[in-house]
């Protein structure tokens, strides 16, 4: 059961109940906003003003970033034997055609993480640089408008959210036929 | 750190970290994403409610306050998109790419690399874009 797909009644209340106590303990749950502190943590106050800002009073959320880094790993090596994302047929299906084999068998698509060719890493790296710039514009991510924004009802992030799933849908309805 | 650890193992475990996941979700074929993300909304405006109704203080004593986002549409909406565009390329928002990364898929640091390019962009181009 452990070491399975946790379901998402499991999972979801588990993020509400870390963002909680995130609120308990004076912080406000975001993860990208450690993007800016590493960007900052690196030096680039120097040059931008953006990111001439106290870093070291985020040292928390960097803390938690470590976390996560050890989660992904106690869950992908003590919680799981090789756990595989067993998504609907319909997507098995649409995945194929795209050539991605490993769909239905994997928990990523292999073709895309393991086989490092120039067009892949492209892929990657563009993807990071939308997630960097979007997220930073948009003031928040996923745990920034999506679950703590929304929590707390406000219609910004809402707006933001709305704009995720145009640019998501946009991806993988317009975009993906022309990319794989 | 220790919350993070939790939050790491949540999210790679529940799937929120999964390329697959990220594209069916997007393809509305599953409803596994949604219950995940309306699960947590539905624990969230609560718990964030009781919160603010109980003037609950947190462990320093102060007041419980979220800050309020700046009301504006230009930005969420126009960053939003972007970030979507990429969420749906890689498959994982910040969080789980960390959590990716944990786990061993290494290749994700070319996708750390681009955020950072991307946060940094964005802080020099943002006097120029509308807020």
């Amino acid at each position: 059961m452990i070491l399975g797909t946790w379901p998402w009644y499991v999972g979801g209340p588990l993020v509400a109940i870390i963002m909680l106590i995130l609120i308990k303990l004076g912080k406000a749950f975001g993860f990208s906003s450690n993007f800016r502190t590493m960007c900052s943590a690196l030096g680039a106050g120097k040059s931008c003003d953006f990111f001439d800002f106290n870093w070291k009073s985020q040292r928390w959320n960097l803390l938690f970033l470590v976390g996560t880094i050890i989660g992904g790993f106690v869950a992908a090596n003590l919680l799981s034997d090789n756990q595989v994302a067993s998504i609907s047929d319909q997507s098995i299906a649409e995945l194929q055609a795209y050539g991605f084999e490993s769909a239905g068998k994997a928990y990523l698509p292999t073709e895309l993480f393991l086989d490092l060719t120039p067009k892949n890493i492209l892929i990657l790296l563009v993807g990071g640089l939308f997630i960097g710039f979007g997220t930073r514009y948009a003031g928040g991510c996923t745990s920034g408008h999506a679950i703590s924004g929304l929590s707390d009802l406000q219609w910004p992030s809402l707006v933001a959210v709305i704009g995720f799933f145009i640019g998501g849908l946009l991806m993988v309805h317009v975009l993906f036929p022309l990319i794989f | 750190m220790l919350l993070g650890v939790a939050f790491g193992i949540v999210m790679y475990k529940a799937e929120a970290a999964s390329w697959f996941r990220i594209f069916e979700m997007f393809n509305f074929q599953s409803f596994h994403m949604y219950g995940f993300i309306g699960s947590a909304l539905a624990v969230g405006v609560i718990g964030v409610q009781y919160f603010k109704r109980s003037h609950s203080k947190d462990v320093d004593g102060e007041q419980i306050v979220i800050q309020p986002k700046a009301k504006s549409i230009p930005r969420y909406l126009i960053g939003g998109v972007f970030f979507g565009l990429g969420w749906a390329l890689v498959g994982a928002c910040p969080g789980p790419i960390f959590a990716l990364l944990g786990s061993g898929v290494f290749s994700i640091i070319i996708v750390i690399i681009g955020a950072l390019a991307g946060t940094y962009f964005y802080g020099v181009i943002r006097k120029y874009l509308p807020h």
